[in-house]
């Protein structure tokens, strides 16, 4: 495709671009989805300041389409059965983390007890913060709500005190500061989404942006 | 609205060098004609991909500078040491290579030349570009919004824009800006070398009651200290838009 837009552009001339790149000596990184590089500090990414939530005000919700709500204090919480995990990140911003270690309860067990039909679901975050996902794509072992890292408290600029953690989407779907999921049949746009990222955000189809 | 208009297929474009500047030890403008390039937002950025003889390629993303113009833009890149894309574009790129880009990107962290509430613009380092742009569109709309803009930069000669912005901010223009140097500091400045603290804040920004838009961009480690620090001071958190450059610790 670059080379066909370089025809056109020069005239039919097989031209280069960026002539005189050569990159950075590169070697195989199997783990990488097409277009990201590996980083080994943990960069921060978001569309505000950091909110801070008390642990004692914190809630995580689940709304079903009937109007059910099933909630969870801190203590709540804490209480459900936890799993650790070592999950790679992949950033839209193209750094990737690999074997990232985190605890925090699946989200299997937090939707034990919730019945819908409905296909998806929307994630509210404190600070205002929404991101859309399947509601598939947060079942069988492949979601948690998030509440330690390496071994620590999660960081607020992390999206302490807990955060969503959907390792196999692109970061943005993992909201931090998560509040609650609101189950709909209808798949609305989050916050990046409606600001022109992809709808579902697969790194390895480097499903970035509306339309890839 | 902006972020309507960006749900269509974004596809990579032939974009050619026109011009150069230096404007700090460290730091350049490149001016790059796309056609049929229809302008953007102020507060935008591009994504920016290399390709190397082999094939290879690397994409970073870079704010967009210059004010809104059609069929082409300016970004401002500081140089990462180390770094694999931005030591080229600092240095090794010349007028009439070509690159590719992709954008304009982002509906959030944006700013419409029209609007006449109160602006707050606080850049770290290289975080100056996508608020440069705004400063330049709001002169260009005949400057409604009246504005702060508070940079922050390690010593006198890394600030980028410095004569232009001086015009700028000519009396009457009703843009005020300040500096706030963290390393070194010019001749006979009434500050000590340091960050952006809660007292230069007090003084060099929109006190909370303006109730300002505020646009803070620049590495994580300043753009989360101070996101921090205006919210301190009273400002509603989603007044404040925010973009982070880099990875978390480094600041400027
Ligand atoms: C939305 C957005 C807009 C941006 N706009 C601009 C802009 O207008 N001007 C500009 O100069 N840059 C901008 N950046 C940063 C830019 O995309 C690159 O990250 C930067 O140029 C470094 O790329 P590199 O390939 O040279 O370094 P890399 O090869 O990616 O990194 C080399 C080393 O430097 C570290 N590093 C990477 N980026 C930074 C950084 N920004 N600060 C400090 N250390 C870093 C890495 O962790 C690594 O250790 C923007 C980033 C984003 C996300």
């Amino acid at each position: 495709m670059a080379a066909q837009a370089t025809q056109a552009y020069r005239g039919g001339d097989v031209a280069q671009f960026s002539r005189g790149f050569s990159g950075r000596p590169r070697s195989e990184e199997p783990d990488l989805p097409p277009g990201q590089y590996r980083t080994h500090d943990f960069p921060v990414l978001s569309a505000g300041p950091t909110p801070r939530v008390p642990l004692d005000t914190w809630q995580f919700t689940i709304v079903t389409e009937a109007g059910e709500r099933h909630s969870w204090d801190w203590k709540a919480l804490q209480q459900l059965p936890s799993e650790s995990v070592t999950v790679d990140l992949h950033c839209v911003t193209r750094w990737s983390k690999l074997g990232t270690r985190w605890r925090g309860v699946s989200l299997d067990t937090l939707f034990e007890d919730v019945e819908t039909a409905s296909e998806y679901a929307y994630v509210r975050a404190y600070g205002g913060y929404t991101t859309n996902l399947p509601l598939e794509d947060l079942l069988d072992g492949q979601a948690w709500v998030a509440y330690e890292y390496d071994g620590d408290p999660l960081a607020p600029e992390h999206g302490g005190p807990a955060r969503l953690l959907v390792p196999h989407l692109y970061l943005w779907k993992s909201a931090k500061w998560v509040q609650g999921i609101v189950l709909t049949p209808q798949d609305e746009p989050g916050f990046w989404e409606t600001a022109g990222y992809h709808m579902y955000g697969d790194p390895w189809q480097e499903q970035r942006y509306a339309g890839d | 609205m902006a972020g309507t208009a960006l749900r269509r297929r974004l596809t990579w474009r032939p974009a050619q060098l026109s011009a150069v500047r230096q404007e700090t030890p460290t730091a350049r403008t490149l001016t790059l004609r796309v056609d049929g390039w229809a302008g953007h937002v102020p507060g935008q950025h591009v994504d920016v991909r290399l390709t190397a003889a082999d094939g290879y390629t690397a994409v970073r993303s870079y704010s967009i500078s210059s004010a809104p113009a059609e069929g082409e833009l300016e970004i401002t890149v500081d140089e990462v040491r180390g770094g694999e894309v931005s030591p080229y574009l600092v240095r090794e790129i010349a007028a009439g290579d070509l690159v590719e880009v992709r954008g304009p990107l982002g509906g959030w962290f944006v700013w419409q030349p029209q609007s006449t509430r109160p602006l707050q613009l606080v850049a770290g380092g290289s975080g100056i570009a996508p608020l440069m742009s705004m400063a330049r569109a709001r002169a260009a709309a005949g400057g409604g919004a009246p504005t702060r803009l508070l940079y922050s930069v390690r010593r006198p000669d890394a600030v980028v824009f410095a004569a232009e912005l001086a015009g700028l901010a000519a009396p009457g223009s009703g843009l005020e800006v300040s500096y706030a140097y963290t390393r070194a500091v010019p001749e006979g400045w009434p500050r000590p070398a340091g960050r952006v603290d809660a007292a230069l804040l007090a003084e060099a920004t929109w006190p909370a009651e303006r109730a300002p838009d505020c646009f803070v961009c620049g590495p994580t480690g300043f753009v989360e200290a101070t996101a921090d620090l205006l919210v301190a001071a009273g400002h509603s958190a989603s007044a404040i838009r925010t973009e982070r450059f880099g990875p978390t610790g480094s600041t400027s």
